[in-house]
């Protein structure tokens, strides 16, 4: 098959490419000019996307022997990632972009310009398996569970699976370095990224207030309806955060507070006792399926396991689809710190059955 | 144990890079290989050894062969050898005449200084110009015709203009030749236009020399920019032609060479295989010239004839080198992005480029193509771009080899935009 690995600069995809190579595929190697000013250099070891990173990928690709070549997708990063983000948490979201960018970018903008120049499928190095099942490819963790990405690919659909190579999904990281290493890859010991790609320096409240400027708005106890505080917008501010409050804990009794509500039209954050944070239901919109869809309706409720974050525990549940194509999962147990427009995952046993953005939590 | 590192000979590099004789290498202004006297030339300086500065008898051998060297290229160029000031290429000519000239001016001239460019400048003049403008120089880009030339006239206005403005225009500086569309500059008529109000003038005759007969004493410059890696010399060297009554700084300082207007040491062997690329750019010239422009004008027709909707940059008449270079096909693609192209014609083993600059490995958006102005393209459709630029070794088989793979390769790169651009 003809191939483009997607090659961010990074261990995993550098080991990715070359296992498609090995494969026998015919490979290309692609890395994706995502930043708006892809001239800098890195940061730190926490940023991507720069043209150090270009490079590493460049000089695996020489290493490997492979064409290689810069896409731009900047514009479409921008548009469907960044700015996809501003807007939930301006609307008092809490979004996971990671998610975002598989859907929009990996496997929608980079495969459908490579699907028209000719390619049949694009690799990457996410820690996650495909497996022919009897209805088709069904995606699955990774034998490495703390490294499985299968979380973030959660919103691939079958068409999408059909089209995806993931070679790094039954090997552990740190058989990967080594591999990395034994194949002479310079970048063998590069660090891991972290958190978000285009905020390197790890401060999401700081990104966030320049992009949609400071608003004082109140903090309130969502039990006295009394506000405590102020704080700079409440898009700062995510369900389950205990730091930054900067409340005066005299006036309080001593007990810790969350936040357990952010209203974004009102700007106004409510804090509360940990045990206002529990939820174990869960309104999912935006639903994606990695194959068959869950059958029709509230009768057929399945067993699945849920995973709402991206190195979050799975939780047994059962699921059901609404009349309105909304999945309702409720959870064997209470969970704290569910935020609205965080994803939730459903597994049968490793296998993804599909994901959907948070709406609405509750606890019964 | 330390194991020895793998040689960089036996390295992969790139496994599927096909015989030269399989690959249509169709990027000539970008770098042409080396002409086999260039080569001899450098084999036989390399291993002799010897600074040209030094006083002894093995300084005056390598000083001779710098010398040599240096009155070949002024005979070729019709300039006197003293006028041959060797640089580290066509980017480091460039710079030294605009920085140079222009602190030459400002040292004489009270008023604000002003330059004159054309807006089609290669990256070697055009930045070393704004680096000045945010020192306070005033600038003024003169735009082409559509067809990618820079009227005398136009560029007369401009002096006019900074003269209304206040200021007094110290440099000019127009291309000999367009490296993107390869239009053909009126350079001496400028050149004529400047001397007559006494303003500096230099003109970057990188793509030029070769193809084009050039005559510095004629040309009536202060200053000419050459390069030999685009004649069939080496990479490394070129050379700033600096008349003798030209006003220019240096702008490296040291030990004095090349007239106190470039310090560093000469690269003997470098130098002598660009004195043999020069010389045997000019034998070739006139048979050479002809043989290129039939290859062009049967790949320019050819791909016309595709319709596939496809423009070409710049002036060209059939038959003709004098408006555009020889080896020069810009073609103009409305509805593609540039890199796809190029991806597709690379895979096909089609070697080209769109001539501008890279960003991060991304073809920029050309400021030679914005320049023309053309209605055709509007700015929210991507424009692929394809520069083909022929050379000493291409032949009918490479026109073949464009031709097929452009029609294969412009109706995917024309869906692959599509798919970029699009999605929810």
């Amino acid at each position: 098959m003809r191939v483009v690995a997607a090659m961010s600069g990074g261990v995993d995809s550098a080991v990715a490419a070359a296992r498609m190579l090995d494969a026998g595929h015919d490979v290309v190697g692609v890395h994706l000019a995502l930043s708006q000013n892809a001239s800098r250099l890195r940061e730190s070891a926490r940023g991507c996307c720069t043209i150090e990173d270009a490079g590493d990928a460049r000089r695996v690709a020489d290493r490997l022997g492979i064409p290689f070549y810069v896409w731009d997708l900047a514009e479409r990063f921008a548009r469907d990632v960044v700015a996809d983000f501003e807007a939930e948490y301006a609307a008092g979201r809490t979004p996971n972009p990671c998610l975002r960018c598989n859907e929009k970018i990996k496997f929608a903008a980079l495969l459908d310009k490579a699907l028209a120049l000719g390619f049949d499928a694009v690799a990457t190095g996410h820690y996650a398996q495909i497996v022919e099942g009897p209805s088709g490819r069904e995606l699955h963790r990774a034998v490495d569970l703390a490294k499985d990405q299968s979380y973030v690919l959660g919103v691939l659909t079958a068409d999408q699976l059909e089209r995806a190579f993931f070679p790094l999904g039954d090997t552990t990281k740190p058989q990967i370095r080594a591999e990395a290493a034994a194949r002479g890859f310079s970048i063998a010991k590069k660090p891991d990224s972290h958190d978000i790609c285009f905020i390197p320096d790890g401060d999401t409240r700081g990104f966030l207030t320049r992009r949609l400027g400071a608003a004082t708005g109140e903090l309130v106890d969502v039990t006295t309806g009394a506000v405590v505080g102020s704080h700079e917008g409440s898009y700062g501010f995510t369900v389950g955060q205990r730091r930054g409050l900067g409340l005066d804990r005299s006036s309080l009794d001593g007990e810790p507070r969350y936040v357990v509500d952010v209203d974004a039209a009102t700007n106004r954050v409510f804090i509360g006792t940990a045990d206002l944070l529990g939820v174990d239901t869960i309104v999912g919109d935006h639903v994606r399926w990695c194959g068959p869809a869950l059958s029709n309706g509230p009768s057929d409720v399945v067993s699945a396991g849920a995973q709402i974050r991206a190195h979050g525990e799975e939780i047994p549940a059962t699921a059901y689809l609404g009349d309105g194509g909304e999945v309702h999962v409720s959870l064997a147990e209470r969970v704290r710190g569910v935020a609205p427009g965080q994803s939730v995952v459903l597994y049968e046993g490793t296998r993804v059955i599909g994901s959907a953005t948070i709406a609405r939590t509750g606890s019964g | 144990m330390i194991r020895p590192r793998e040689s960089a000979h036996t390295a992969p590099y790139d496994r599927r890079v096909p015989p030269a004789s399989q690959r249509a290498y169709l990027d000539h202004a970008a770098t042409t290989p080396l002409v086999p006297a260039a080569l001899e030339a450098f084999h036989a300086a390399a291993g002799v050894g010897g600074n040209a500065s030094a006083l002894h008898a093995s300084g005056r051998r390598a000083r001779a062969i710098v010398e040599d060297a240096r009155e070949q290229i002024a005979a070729v160029l019709d300039a006197h050898p003293t006028e041959v000031v060797f640089t580290s290429g066509g980017t480091e000519a460039d710079n030294l005449a605009i920085a140079g000239m222009y602190a030459a001016r400002t040292a004489r001239d009270p008023r604000p200084p002003g330059i004159v460019i054309s807006a089609i400048e290669h990256h070697a003049v055009l930045e070393p110009v704004e680096a000045l403008q945010r020192r306070g120089a005033q600038v003024c880009l003169v735009a082409p015709s559509r067809s990618g030339v820079v009227g005398a006239d136009a560029v007369a206005a401009a002096i006019d203009d900074l003269e209304e403005q206040g200021a007094a225009a110290g440099v000019i500086s127009l291309m000999w030749a367009n490296n993107e569309i390869g239009t053909i500059q009126p350079v001496v008529e400028v050149a004529s236009v400047a001397r007559e109000r006494g303003i500096a003038v230099h003109s970057d005759a990188v793509q030029a020399v070769g193809p084009c007969d050039i005559s510095f004493r004629e040309s009536g410059l202060d200053a000419l920019s050459v390069s030999a890696h685009k004649l069939g010399g080496p990479m490394g060297v070129g050379a700033l032609l600096v008349a003798r009554d030209a006003g220019l700084e240096p702008i490296m300082h040291g030990g004095g060479h090349e007239r106190g207007l470039r310090s560093g040491t000469v690269p003997v062997a470098l130098v002598a295989a660009f004195g043999a690329a020069v010389e045997a750019a000019h034998t070739r010239r006139a048979a050479e010239s002809a043989r290129l422009v039939g290859l062009r004008d049967r790949l320019i027709e050819g791909a016309l004839g595709l319709d596939l909707d496809i423009l070409v940059g710049g002036a060209w008449t059939p038959g003709s080198a004098v408006d555009r270079l020889p080896g020069n096909v810009h073609l103009i693609v409305p509805g593609c992005e540039p890199d796809s192209l190029l991806f597709l014609l690379d895979a096909a083993r089609v070697e080209a480029s769109t001539g501008s600059a890279c960003q991060a490995g991304v073809p920029g958006r050309s400021h030679v193509v914005d320049a023309l102005g053309l209605e055709a393209l509007d700015t929210d459709t991507p424009v692929g771009v394809v520069r083909l630029t022929l050379g000493h070794t291409s032949t009918d088989h490479d026109v073949d080899a464009a031709l097929d793979a452009l029609a294969l390769a412009i109706p995917p790169a024309r869906a692959a935009a599509l798919a970029a651009a699009g999605g929810a």
